[in-house]
């Protein structure tokens, strides 16, 4: 078992959250102690141990990654705070390639003798595994930069804000929900701190701060007479942010379609006023109209599009999968190298622009430098509808004939093995000056879908179905009210060809999954995907009403 | 010293207990050790090997709590994590649902640590791995397969005179075979907390024979299908709403078994009368520990009888608030079943779909239970008692309380995931779309 411990959520209510739980890393502390730091003179010294403890033992090349891993989740339901939890785990990780194998090995106990011994197993297991190895691991090359680092741009820090001020925000947006309707409403709030430190034999010594911050609730509205229940999650998004997320400006907000009363979020959420909306919205759901199955065009909300584009694009484009490292658990790909060679494999309509990135202000993949110390950058993935390109880490990079690796490796802890995550996916917006009342003005049969909702998609990625959280029904050109029971089912390839307009670079925001899932054992990590409001014409949609 | 005695675990808990300043204190350790390996493409991938011990602190003074964890077992420490809990206890809010620790309890001894999986060394998992891939390279196949084994211990100790003990081993074994030309896939996943039931190459030969025999699948129309559901398939539906049956969430009006006018559906058939479920610690197949993480002991409990709903669980706070029997959640699930295999159960059915796994499960409306998800590695079309050929994989829109409405029949239970099911075949299963994944 991985030093986490796993907080059962199922039981809180948090039915919609990405988990069925929730990864909690390591001893619990107080949160003063969240706010030291570790001296990075000290992690240097540290780090040239592992380093040079790796080459003395004939190692070609070894990284040692030194972190600080910070989380502090509050949770509460009505007017009780359920639980609060503040967990810190602090260790070192070395990787080295010896005889052309990867080794990695990683302890807790951050001393000298501490760090040189685990480069010394490191370089064992490295050793023992190259009678299997059947092609010596290729790295892309990679600057040395020396003593560098980065911090995400925050205003303020969220682990600086007293434990009970937040927890009394929280406790505002349940009374703004239970005095607007709401018969039960959970809420969170999660906050993550990584202060990593990476060196490698390539001559960088990189020290990097990284915070993130997910505000999140599920309303519940009960019809006691009819025993019906409907709940409405929250419309925020976990960003790579400091508390200035939770402070609400009207300059960020982003009117939905009329009729809907929404709102969007760009880089700060206003979670009262969300709230109460969606306290009104869980009750106008228990009446709401079912709908009647067929096709329809969808006009998609950049934070219900975030989750779509991840599960159809963002999993399907990741290297390790093409290459079957995968099958056991998350599976392959669809998007096969053969396709990819043809240069003109059609993964989308013309609209269809697809970029990954590592560099967006305000998002959760934005870091300096990623986990084997290559800075980031950003780069397409679909090309006016055109597969491209994948995402690769430097082991990966000569398989597509790169010579350069995209910096997307991760590792959640310092006890994990750094290896290919997902980068920031995004959809680009439209040229042409566009808002959604615009876009769907062009729609005569059709459904808006806003926020997250259910998601299923098949191991190769060409089937999915998603649901969301609220619809509305739009009729020559207008939204004429709410719709139930929606569900739309699709084909990957048949989806993306589907695309038919977006808005401007003015609705353009993020959506985000904060604990996304990968390898066996199962590492988590956080990424944004930002988009538009986009239509998609003619898609299948289901109802999914039953009774028991 | 990842896996104390009951003897040292009390010691240590004792010694801790003694520094306790508060009104009421309950001390937890918890150590496990295990490893792991992982392999794809035929070579082994990544291999690992992990130990630790923990302990949580939670202090109260009055109906203020707190909680510390610390990793180090030195008097000194063992004092720091007791006053650090004690400081986080004294500046917590009054929880509005305090209940007392409970004080000394009787359990039965269940059996479930097995030394076989307690000694398993990296040299086993190498050759486990060995065994798998040598099954597939056989064939001409890819395998992509893991194997974890932990031993674990949990020990409990409050100072209102509980004490509970126990230790448990388990082994997770799964790999998924592939045809080099990706047509077909075959998996199988296996389970046991003594690993000398474990045989990797003989499992692997199972999915194996399903990788070359879902070859070229042929595509049916989706619509409402008579299925044999092997218990890897069936389980993860069948968790989801035995996971579900929370008596507060019921009474709430939030839950599956929610009624009109506020009721629940406790003691009302719910599903057909051959479906029997309990769980039981001291099921020697899927032995489970003796308590519940709030030390409550766990008993035999009949969850659903004949079909009719018999019990809910609850937490100790909300069996108090309601005057009801309080009932920890299970630690295992055990399913009655028939005598049936599973190639008995294909023989008697005249048209239908085979379904070994179902993947990516996720929940539709939590009211009625719907779920979606696709079937995947191994889905075969049957006629006339026998498998007649391999059909692409389905989309499912499905709620596993009209499945087990639609029941035919039962098979023998198999132990998945640290329960007890058995294969079923259930009639108008509803698949909505086709999938193109192999």
């Amino acid at each position: 078992m991985k030093r986490r411990n796993f907080l059962e959520l199922s039981a809180l209510g948090f039915g919609g959250l990405m988990l069925p739980s929730i990864p909690v890393f390591g001893d619990i502390v107080s949160p003063e102690r969240m706010l030291e730091q570790v001296d990075p003179a000290l992690k240097k010294r540290l780090a040239d141990v592992a380093l040079n403890t790796a080459k003395s033992r004939g190692a070609n090349y070894a990284d040692v990654r030194i972190g600080r891993y910070l989380q502090q989740y509050i949770f509460t339901r009505e007017k009780q705070v359920q639980n609060i939890v503040n967990a810190e785990s602090f260790g070192v990780g070395v990787r080295v390639l010896a005889d052309g194998t990867w080794g990695f090995a990683a302890t807790s106990d951050v001393s000298d003798k501490g760090v040189a011994k685990a480069a010394e197993q490191a370089v064992a297991i490295a050793r023992a595994n190259a009678k299997l190895q059947k092609e010596p691991v290729q790295l892309a090359p990679v600057q040395g930069y020396g003593e560098v680092s980065w911090q995400t741009p925050i205003e303020k820090n969220a682990f600086e804000v007293p434990v009970g001020e937040k927890a009394d925000l929280l406790l505002a947006a349940n009374a703004a929900a239970m005095d607007n309707g709401a018969s039960f409403v959970n809420s969170a709030l999660f906050q993550v701190n990584e202060q990593k430190y990476f060196a490698s034999t390539e001559g960088s010594y990189i020290d990097q701060d990284i915070h993130r911050i997910w505000p999140n609730f599920t309303v519940t509205a009960v019809d006691k007479a009819s025993g019906k229940f409907k709940t409405r999650e929250a419309l925020s998004a976990p960003m790579g942010m400091g508390y200035e997320y939770m402070n609400p400006k009207a300059s960020e907000k982003i009117n939905g379609p009329a009729g809907t009363g929404l709102v969007g979020y760009r880089y700060a959420y206003d979670m009262l006023e969300d709230a109460t909306l969606a306290a009104k919205q869980a009750k106008e759901k228990l009446t709401a109209k079912s709908v009647m199955a067929g096709k329809y065009d969808l006009v998609l909300d950049p934070n219900h599009l975030g989750l779509t584009i991840h599960e159809s694009v963002g999993h399907p484009l990741e290297l390790d999968r093409v290459l079957g490292y995968e099958a056991n658990y998350a599976g392959t790909s669809f998007a096969t190298l053969d396709k990819w060679k043809t240069k003109n494999f059609k993964y989308g309509s013309d609209k269809v622009n697809i970029f990954a990135d590592k560099i967006q202000p305000g998002s959760l993949g934005y870091v300096g430098w990623d986990d084997e110390g290559v800075k980031t950058k950003k780069w397409d993935l679909i090309k006016d509808g055109t597969l491209v390109n994948y995402q690769a880490i430097r082991d990966q990079a000569h398989i597509i004939n790169e010579d350069e690796s995209h910096g997307c490796c991760y590792a959640d802890s310092w006890s994990s093995v750094q290896f290919q995550r997902m980068p920031n996916v995004s959809l680009a917006p439209g040229r042409e000056k566009k808002n959604v009342d615009q876009l769907i003005a062009g729609v005569d049969k059709g459904i808006y879908i806003a926020g997250r909702g259910s998601y299923s998609i098949d191991q190769q990625r060409y089937n999915f179905q998603f649901g969301g959280t609220t619809f509305h029904e739009i009729k020559n050109g207008k939204i004429v009210g709410p719709l139930e029971d929606v569900a739309y089912q699709s084909n990957t390839q048949e989806f993306w060809n589907s695309c038919a307009d977006m808005c401007d670079e003015s609705d353009y925001r993020m959506f985000g999954s904060f604990f996304d899932g990968k390898g066996q054992p199962s590492q988590i990590s956080a990424v944004s995907h930002g988009s538009a409001h986009t239509r998609f014409n003619g898609v299948n949609v289901i109802n999914t009403a039953r009774k028991i | 010293m990842a896996i104390l005695t009951q003897a040292e675990a009390q010691a240590i808990l004792k010694k801790a207990l003694g520094f306790s300043k508060a009104d009421e204190c309950e001390i937890t350790l918890n150590g496990n050790t295990g490893g792991n390996i992982r392999y794809a493409r035929n070579e082994v991938s990544t291999s690992g090997a992990e130990e630790n011990v923990s302990m949580s602190v939670e202090s109260r003074f009055g109906k203020r709590s707190g909680v510390a964890t610390i990793n180090e077992f030195d008097d000194q420490s063992l004092e720091k994590v007791i006053r650090r809990s004690e400081e986080t206890a004294r500046l917590a809010p009054e929880s509005p649902e305090y209940i007392a620790f409970l004080g000394p309890q009787k359990y039965t001894i269940t059996k479930e640590f097995f030394d076989s999986t307690n000694n398993v060394d990296p040299a086993y998992r190498a050759d486990a791995a060995a065994k798998s891939i040598a099954a597939a390279s056989a064939k001409n196949l890819t395998a992509a397969g893991f194997l974890e084994h932990y031993s674990n211990f949990t020990a409990k100790m409050n100072s209102k005179g509980l004490f509970a003990y126990h230790p448990s081993t388990v082994v997770d074994f799964s790999v998924t075979m592939r045809t080099e030309d990706g047509t077909g896939s075959g998996y199988v996943t296996q389970d046991y907390s003594d690993i000398s039931k474990l045989d990797t190459g003989k499992a692997s030969q199972i999915a194996a024979e399903k990788a070359a025999n879902s070859r070229n699948a042929r595509a049916l129309e989706p619509g409402k299908y008579t299925v044999i559901l092997e218990p890897a398939a069936s389980i993860d539906l069948l968790r989801n709403m035995f996971s579900n049956m929370d008596q507060r969430a019921a009474e709430e009006g939030r839950s599956f078994l929610s009624k009109s006018g506020g009721q629940t559906k406790k003691g009302e058939k719910l599903v057909d009368e051959r479906i029997t479920v309990y769980s039981d610690p001291s099921n020697p197949e899927v032995p489970a520990a003796p308590f519940a993480g709030d030390g409550r002991p766990q008993q035999k409990v009949t969850w659903i009888e004949n079909g009719v709903v018999k019990n809910l669980y609850n937490t100790r706070y909300w069996a108090s608030n309601k005057g009801a029997a309080s009932i920890p959640p299970p630690g295992n699930t055990i399913m009655e079943g028939g005598n049936q295999s599973l190639e008995d159960m294909i023989k008697s059915t005249s048209r239908g779909i085979l379904v070994t796994r179902l993947w990516y499960i996720r929940a539709v409306d939590p009211q009625t239970l719907l779920y979606t998800g696709l079937t995947r590695d191994g889905t075969f079309y049957i006629e006339n008692g026998k498998i007649m050929y391999p059909v692409k994989n389905f989309r499912f829109n499905e709620s596993p309380v009209i499945m087990l409405n639609n029941l035919e029949a039962l098979g023998k239970p198999q132990r998945i995931n640290g329960s007890l099911i058995p294969p079923m075949k259930i009639r108008d299963f509803t698949f909505t779309s086709l999938s193109d994944a192999v």
